[in-house]
């Protein structure tokens, strides 16, 4: 297992190293949950890399992720532990008549007939893992006041068995697309990270990490291409991700520069939505063609 | 230069002594930064960011993690501990820079250090033309510290002219008019200068900055203190943004309004006044005594919800309010259902059933915009006939509570305003709201004739979110029976 990191460049190398290129801020803060093993709330609009940055610092920080896809409707039975019903049904009718009352109801409330679902699991493993809580925004704020005793304490109340304690402290990070105000009870126990589309030259550096074979000039051409249809009123504006498939279809196609044809053509790996289609079409192929002209 | 943040040594007579003073100081930090913290903590609630005990504990437990001798760690680690949103942040990062550079400077004021007037002005050779385009190529390439730099020179530079006005913001936008920096692409210009095609409008921005800054430090030097701080306004809060944010911003308003409707009206419900007795239910409750109707079960009285007639002015004049203006109206139509809406310019148009037809907010201003068959022969708004139409359209169904909304900013271009009519329609309704996107300084200048129409109804100015909460509030008690 790596050791703990000690200085704000050695995240940032770290997590270059596993193919993920931070910002300064994003390394900062990183740096800072680790150290301080506080919740990270990373923030911002859809395909930026939060989820994508979890995964970096769990390869980096040589930990198991381990990760709660939230939705809504998540109660505790899916997200924290359940009790193993079938099991435990299995144990009672296995005991027969003679067993004592107490002696079964000890027995059927032990850590044996306990399902671990993704918090519980984070919490009790041996290991320190990273805990990934996506799109926390989609749950209710009844799941919300649920995480605040284990962001806080790092630790599980369950009524049958008491507290469960963390035997090792997870690197939590916590990710919304902003689709609704978080608590202000929730924010206060975390740091907080906003992450944007990143600048031209910093999303350049990424498409080369991704995919080093293709030409410079295309891929320079690429990055400008997509900042310009961000920069449109779309439904979904193309993410990093969305970019890097791109350049690796550009790549598959062995194009040598993207003019209006190409752009046309291979339109729908970064917008996937009809309106915005045409929207982007009429733009941006107008703007491709002048240049070319 | 000296360092932004933070200063160090010895502390200055602050006014405010914070009760957290330097007794725990974070390892590493100069003596008296915690106590800096805590003030900037207190400036940040000042303005209006949660901050709690917490939050500045997080701040002082990252403290010792960073070196706070490099601005831009310490500025993030503060950041992330301090601010939990994008707009705090914002808030955070025009409070920082305020913050620091005024506990420098008094600082400085403090120890008697003095920078002798800047820059050598006589000494350098100012070249206006080479100093706009080399600020123009800094602006172009985002240089930070060139821009500083050149920030300085082009006070000194004009600081000789003369020209000087000694308001601070109006010798900003002199010395930005001068130098010729404009958003908008300037194609009388040499192809080679760089202002050419339009200075990207954040450096403009940063640049006014830092003139701002240079600025107020000359001055602070000049009269060796400090002037009272300048608490944010709207326009520092508000997000450097196109239209499109702003949309945003005026659905997350509008989607809060629709809940907050939604749970409206309730409170009414179980006053006894208007109660009947539920057969029914009464005889069901005897049966519990043997037949006996001891308990009265009353019918539950149903909020009552009022019938909104909503006129919408589409005209040029308030292209910008419009789209705020249908993105109500579309919340409005979730919320209630005896809804009719109009829009109008020259004449009057029925849109209701565009509302009913579609649920997409998209997909309805498009069909306005399209098929709403907006008589629209000047572009010119004509409240007169607008009126007319509008009486003759709803006469008959126009009721005590009724509750007619308009929304517009009652510039008739010169035309009659018709506020006779205008009179009878609101008598006919229980209540008349006008909704205006001016701010109530124009009202009544120029062809704003809302004086005519305000003394038959509430008139609203309601070009900010805040002020649309407010009349929604009224516009959700209770209608008054009769008028």
């Amino acid at each position: 297992m790596a050791a703990a990191p000690s200085s704000v460049a050695d995240v940032a190398d770290g997590l270059r190293a596993v193919g993920y290129l931070p910002s300064d801020a994003t390394s900062l803060v990183a740096y800072l949950a680790a150290k301080l093993g506080k919740p990270v709330l990373v923030e911002g609009p859809a395909g930026v890399g939060k989820t994508e940055l979890a995964k970096a610092l769990a390869r980096y920080l040589d930990r198991d992720l381990v990760r709660l896809q939230c939705y809504e409707g998540l109660d505790e039975a899916k997200a924290l532990y359940e009790w193993n019903y079938r099991k435990q049904l299995l144990r009672i009718q296995a005991e027969g008549g003679d067993a004592g009352w107490d002696d079964v109801q000890g027995d059927i409330f032990g850590e044996e007939f306990l399902l671990q679902r993704p918090l519980m699991t984070a919490i009790a493993a041996s290991d320190p893992v990273v805990l990934l809580i996506d799109e926390i925004d989609k749950t209710d704020q009844e799941f919300e006041a649920m995480l605040l005793e284990l962001l806080s304490d790092f630790q599980i109340s369950i009524p049958e068995l008491g507290r469960v304690r963390a035997r090792t402290q997870p690197v939590v990070l916590l990710t919304s697309n902003n689709s609704r105000e978080l608590t202000e009870a929730l924010k206060r126990r975390c740091l907080y990270l906003w992450l944007d589309y990143p600048s031209l030259e910093h999303e350049l550096q990424i498409v080369r990490l991704h995919t080093p074979q293709l030409d410079d000039r295309v891929a320079r051409r690429l990055v400008e291409v997509v900042a310009m249809v961000r920069d449109l009123d779309l439904k979904k504006p193309p993410s990093i991700a969305e970019s890097i498939d791109w350049a690796r279809a550009l790549l598959l196609l062995g194009a040598q520069d993207i003019d209006r044809q190409t752009f046309v053509e291979t339109l729908s790996i970064i917008v996937k939505h009809r309106t915005d289609l045409d929207v982007v079409a009429e733009r941006v192929g107008v703007k491709l063609a002048a240049r070319a002209a | 230069m000296r360092p932004g943040p933070p200063s160090g040594g010895g502390e200055p007579a602050a006014s405010r002594r914070p009760a957290l003073h330097a007794s725990t100081p974070p390892a590493g930090g100069p003596p008296g930064l915690a106590a800096r913290i805590v003030e900037l903590g207190e400036e940040l609630r000042g303005e209006g960011v949660a901050i709690g005990t917490s939050e500045l504990l997080d701040a002082f437990a990252v403290l010792p993690e960073v070196s706070w001798t490099d601005p831009p760690a310490f500025r993030e680690a503060l950041a992330a501990t301090l601010a939990k949103s994008q707009d705090d942040r914002r808030v955070f990062d025009l409070v920082f820079d305020r913050f620091f550079f005024r506990a420098a400077e008094l600082q400085a004021v403090h120890e008697g250090i003095g920078e002798g007037g800047g820059i050598d002005a006589e000494g350098a050779e100012l070249n206006l033309e080479a100093l706009r385009e080399a600020i123009a190529e800094a602006l172009r390439e985002g240089a930070e510290g060139r821009m500083r730099d050149l920030a300085r020179l082009a006070i000194a530079a004009f600081g000789r002219r003369g020209e000087g006005s000694g308001v601070i913001g109006v010798d900003v936008q002199r010395i930005r008019r001068a130098l010729g920096l404009r958003g908008e692409p300037q194609l009388d210009l040499p192809p080679s200068d760089a202002r050419r095609e339009g200075m990207p409008r954040d450096a403009v921005r940063r640049f006014e900055q830092l003139l701002r800054a240079e600025l107020e430090r000359a001055q602070i030097e000049r009269t060796e203190a400090l002037p009272p701080a300048r608490p944010l306004n709207d326009l520092d809060r508000a997000l450097p943004s196109g239209p499109l944010q702003d949309l945003a911003a005026v659905h997350r308003v509008v989607a809060q309004l629709k809940r907050r409707l939604k749970t409206q009206g309730h409170e009414s419900r179980g006053r006894k006044r208007h109660a009947h007795v539920d057969f029914r239910a009464t005889m069901r409750a005897s049966l519990q005594t043997g037949g006996v109707p001891v308990q009265l079960k009353y019918r539950p009285t149903r909020p009552r919800r009022p019938e909104i007639f909503v006129l919408c002015d589409v005209s040029t004049s308030v292209t910008s309010a419009s789209v705020f203006f249908l993105s109500v109206l579309h919340a409005l139509h979730d919320s209630f259902r005896k809804m009719r809406s109009f829009v109008f310019i020259e004449r009057i148009s029925e849109v209701t059933d565009v509302f009913e037809r579609e649920r997409d907010f998209k997909a309805v201003s498009d069909a306005i915009g399209r098929d709403a068959g907006v008589a629209d022969i000047s572009g010119y708004t004509d409240y007169g006939r607008v009126w007319t139409e509008f009486r003759s359209l709803v006469e008959d169904e126009l009721h005590p509570r009724a509750t007619v909304i308009v929304l517009g900013d009652a510039r008739t271009n010169g035309r009659d305003p018709r506020a006779d009519v205008f009179a009878q329609v609101a008598q006919k309704a229980g209540r008349t709201f006008w909704l205006n996107p001016e701010p109530r300084l124009y009202w009544n200048y120029g062809d704003s004739v809302i004086a005519s129409y305000e003394r038959f109804c509430h008139a609203f100015e309601c070009w900010t979110t805040q002020q649309l909460e407010d009349f929604v509030r009224a516009l959700a008690q209770p209608v008054a029976q009769g008028r």
